[in-house]
């Protein structure tokens, strides 16, 4: 409750501190501020010390894994803001509302971690996209930003009120909005469940970019600033899929076997498609887009199992899949050229940055080692467990050495090709926050039980 | 406790390697890094208490892997060849110089580490992980100092076997939720109690990653590409070392956990291996690179070997896993003396050699002994282990061991000639001025040739050792 609370709070002050604040540069210091207040408070939380609570009667269930959830969205949006703050300031010229807008998605992920009840999940997943909308848009001089933010705006419209066609569906099938309530809801009203499930699932599909909803992922992420892109590409998603996983354990478990078989085509599809696409991409940028389509597929195996192994496993991955993605994109928001031969020879100009990279690179790949090797395995284990599909879990590491293509083109670009090597301009902090995220994900590769899983045991 | 050392020092000198500056220093502490496992090694040996050959160490508790370790049979005959083969590979190939030398001989150590590791673990996770962290170093080193068409060959190489080991990985984490106490501890994998049905798909899962490394007939295609492209050192540790991670896995992991699977499957793979046999010999006698036919000649041994997995008999085990040392030593000694003369004379075309003879006897003889215990004459080493893996393959199938022993006399085909070629005929313009060897390659060529000969009168303790690992199996199949 403490983070939805101060985020929401934190982003209305970064909209004042615009009006008082009259150097600019400020407002990434008072959003890291923000970020580091949104950490602590979330862990009082975690210790049961809550500045205000309350369940709203019922529709919001606090439990551990929420909580450990945001502590890490919350270290993730501040390795964030740490690695990428001075880009976001200079997008263009309101950099107070950029981050007032990031504050207020906070609130709708604390939101959607949390939800007990259709409604919240709708508010949730709102308060998230607007914003994003907005942030797509925000470099409005350049048309492509605004043609992607229009093409997202349209597509999210239509996603949402599919969503809402969904839960009136659910409703009418159970009488309440409440999760619990379509856990046993009678064969009687059969059809209505199933076609409300069906909605509501398609229109998740579309938030977290699963395939054959993905079709506006690859031209917003390229289209929207880059710095904002990193941001939608990694902690939205991860969030989209926890909204995804808590809704279909605490509502629809009971009817697993009627939804199981579209979910696995669903994420067969997107494995597929992200992973062969991105296979093609010119541009490191794109191949990004494509490869957090194939990643989401990989997530999507969470949404199909939803055991406890795959909740787990969720945890790993939003570590894991963010440290990762957001370190190479604000290497990326740094550089003039994001084809793959803009990184040739980077080894021998930047030796840190490269092996740093390298580290991310490696783990979204899943190499042993690396928190990206747990993250998938305790999908596949998830996946194994579970019993049925086996074909799904083969077909997902076939995938997984697919990707290795991709994701070592960079390596081979950086270490083994001959090249100018491009300037990188960084501050010392810079690097210190990225050699961070790298030993992070190392040492989670390691022991993951020690650094994160225990704490879930213990609660 | 030895066991432990064998990842550790490699693992941690490598990562010290990386810091050190300045050529020399870093080749002197490679050397002295593998020397001191060596030394683990050989101690190890010489108190083989279950205290030392042993190790255990909580690691992922909630999944059911911990940092288990076991030396046995055939795992200590290939830690015993690692370690020796690693300071004759940094000796005999001291003389060449690397970009970045304090990276290569880093990721040098590191593979020696992950190589180890394959060949302790006795634990299906670790052992996966190990299996990765063998390959990622030498990844590495192929793309970074090889040859010209070094990067796409080498990953062809990765993908390969990165698919192979993920396939693997399905097949463990299978087999992981079968077992009644939910461990991946290799003795719980071992009593898992599986239908023929389920072992049947099981076994290819695990078989292809395992193929794909020795690599048996049709998975080889990344072989000869990557042999040539890589930079010879690590060609040795690619021909000498990892392919054997292949056939040990099927030792210690494939038949005792699926033993009904391998004899439902044995005509398959003996099928395949012996094709295998055949066809990289008969394409190891028309190549002109020397490091492709070596890399040919290689197919075709492991072919016998892994195919000798299969047989179901004591006298085709024990040929095998004697072999696992013997071929290790034999294609070490001849990559040596193929460093030196591309080292020498900037090409490996033996058209474009001969007559070297007449200048460099020494070398002449040294590579004639390497050469026919690669024919597996009597007396050599390899001779035992291949006349015990025809035997057992004769007592399997008379039509096999037919077929099959064409390969040896078409490995004195091309051998032969190749000697012929570039040692003796007619001197061209470029052999005439004959090569120097230095100390430090002559007494690794002669360690080679001590060992052949040794090995070859005196095969006794190696035999003590794989024993065990062999009346293990032969009691699966039971």
């Amino acid at each position: 409750m403490n983070l939805i609370l101060i985020s929401a709070i934190w982003g209305i002050v970064m909209m004042f501190s615009g009006l008082f604040v009259k150097d600019k540069s400020q407002a990434k210091n008072i959003a890291i501020g923000g970020a580091l207040l949104l950490l602590i408070v979330n862990l009082l939380d975690v210790k049961g010390i809550s500045i205000f609570h309350s369940d709203f009667g019922g529709m919001l269930s606090y439990d551990l894994f929420g909580y450990i959830f945001l502590t890490l969205v919350s270290v993730s949006l501040l390795v964030y803001f740490l690695l990428s703050g001075k880009e976001i300031q200079q997008v263009g010229n309101h950099p107070f509302e950029y981050f007032a807008l990031i504050f207020f998605i906070m609130s709708g992920i604390g939101l959607v971690s949390f939800f007990n009840n259709l409604l919240i999940l709708f508010l949730g997943i709102e308060i998230i996209s607007i914003p994003l909308y907005i942030l797509t848009g925000s470099d409005k001089r350049n048309l492509k930003s605004n043609e992607a933010a229009l093409k997202y705006f349209l597509m999210g419209s239509f996603s949402t009120g599919i969503m809402l066609l969904g839960i009136a569906f659910l409703y009418g099938a159970a009488g309440s909005f409440q999760l619990a309530q379509f856990q046993y809801a009678g064969d009687k009203e059969g059809l209505f469940l199933i076609l409300g499930m069906v909605f509501v699932l398609i229109s998740l599909a579309f938030k977290v970019s699963a395939a054959p909803f993905h079709f506006w992922t690859p031209d917003v992420y390229d289209g929207a600033p880059t710095v904002f892109t990193s941001f939608m590409a990694t902690i939205v998603k991860v969030a989209f899929f926890v909204a995804y996983v808590n809704l279909f354990l605490n509502a629809f478990e009971g009817s697993k076997l009627k939804w199981q078989l579209a979910v696995a085509v669903v994420t067969a599809l997107t494995l597929f498609i992200g992973n062969i696409t991105a296979v093609y991409q010119q541009s490191v940028k794109r191949m990004l887009a494509y490869s957090s389509i194939a990643q989401a597929g990989f997530m999507l195996l969470a949404v199909f199992t939803i055991n406890d192994m795959a909740r787990q496993g969720l945890l790993l991955y939003t570590v894991a899949y963010c440290f990762a993605t957001i370190g190479i994109f604000a290497v990326l928001s740094k550089m003039k050229d994001f084809t793959f031969d803009g990184f040739n020879g980077l080894a021998s100009k930047e030796p840190l940055l490269a092996a740093v990279l390298t580290v991310f690179l490696l783990s979204l790949a899943g190499i042993p080692l690396t928190a990206g090797f747990f993250a998938k395995y305790f999908m596949l284990a998830a996946a194994v467990k579970a019993g049925t599909y086996l074909w799904l879990v083969i077909f997902a590491v076939l995938m997984a050495a697919v990707s290795v293509y991709y994701y070592f083109r960079v390596i081979t670009a950086m270490y083994f090709k001959e090249g100018e090597g491009q300037v990188i301009e960084t501050t010392a902090s810079f690097r210190y926050v990225l050699l961070f995220a790298a030993v992070v994900i190392v040492l989670l590769g390691v022991f993951p039980n020690q650094l994160l899983l225990d704490w879930l045991n213990l609660g | 406790m030895v066991a432990l050392l064998l990842i550790l020092i490699p693992l941690l000198g490598g990562l010290v390697g990386f810091f050190l500056k300045g050529e020399k220093q870093v080749k002197t502490w490679s050397l002295l890094v593998s020397l001191v496992s060596l030394a683990a090694m050989i101690y190890g040996l010489a108190d083989y208490s279950p205290a030392n050959r042993e190790f255990y160490a909580n690691w992922l508790p909630q999944l059911g892997s911990s940092f288990a370790l076991k030396m046995d049979g055939a795992s200590a005959v290939l830690c015993a060849l690692t370690a020796l083969a690693y300071p004759l590979i940094f000796l005999s190939t001291n003389g060449n110089k690397y970009a970045n030398s304090h990276a290569f001989y880093g990721l040098m150590l590191l593979a020696q580490a992950g190589i180890s590791g394959v060949f302790l673990a006795a634990d299906g996770l670790l052992f996966y992980f190990f299996w990765e962290l063998a390959l990622i170093p030498v990844y590495f080193l192929c793309s970074r100092w090889g040859g010209e068409r070094r990067i796409p060959v080498t990953f062809k190489f990765f993908v390969y076997t990165f698919a192979g080991s993920l396939l693997m990985l399905v097949g463990l984490l299978y087999l992981y939720y079968q077992t009644p106490d939910a461990s991946f501890s290799m003795n719980s994998l071992y009593t898992v109690k599986l239908t023929v049905g389920q072992q049947s798909w099981l076994f290819w899962l695990f078989f292809v990653a395992f193929a794909v490394k020795m690599p048996v007939f049709p998975f080889h295609t990344w072989q000869p590409d990557t042999y040539e492209q890589s930079p010879t050192a690590v060609t040795m540790v690619l021909s000498a070392l990892m392919v054997k991670m292949g056939l040990f896995a099927v030792v210690r992991w494939l038949i005792p956990l699926f033993p009904a699977a391998a004899i439902q499957y044995d005509n398959v793979v003996i099928g395949l291996s012996v094709i295998g046999m055949i066809y990289a010999s008969i394409l190891a006698m028309k190549q002109d690179d020397l490091k492709r036919l070596i890399a040919y000649s290689s197919i075709a041994h492991i072919g016998l070997m892994s195919a000798a997995l299969f047989v179901n008999n004591e006298s085709g085990l024990q040929g095998a896993m004697i072999q696992f040392f013997s071929h290790g030593v034999n294609v070490l000694g001849m990559w040596i003396v193929v460093e030196l003369i591309e080292r020498r004379f900037g090409t490996r075309k033996m058209s474009e050699l001969g007559g070297l003879a007449s200048q460099s006897p020494v070398l002449a003889i040294l590579l004639v002994i390497v050469a026919l215990a690669n024919v597996a004459l009597p007396l050599t080493n390899a001779f035992i282990g291949e006349f015990l893996m025809f035997n057992g393959l004769f007592h399997f199938n008379v039509w096999y061991a037919a077929v099959g022993g064409l390969s040896i006399i078409l490995s004195a085909v091309y051998t032969l000639r190749m000697i012929q070629k570039v040692f003796f005929g007619t001197e061209s313009a470029l052999s005439a001025t004959g090569i120097q060897i230095s100390f430090a390659e002559r007494f690794s060529l002669w360690v080679i040739v001590a060992a052949i000969f040794v090995m070859g009168v005196y095969p006794k303790p190696v035999f003590a050792l794989t024993q065990e690992t062999a009346s293990l199996i032969l009691g699966i199949f039971k």
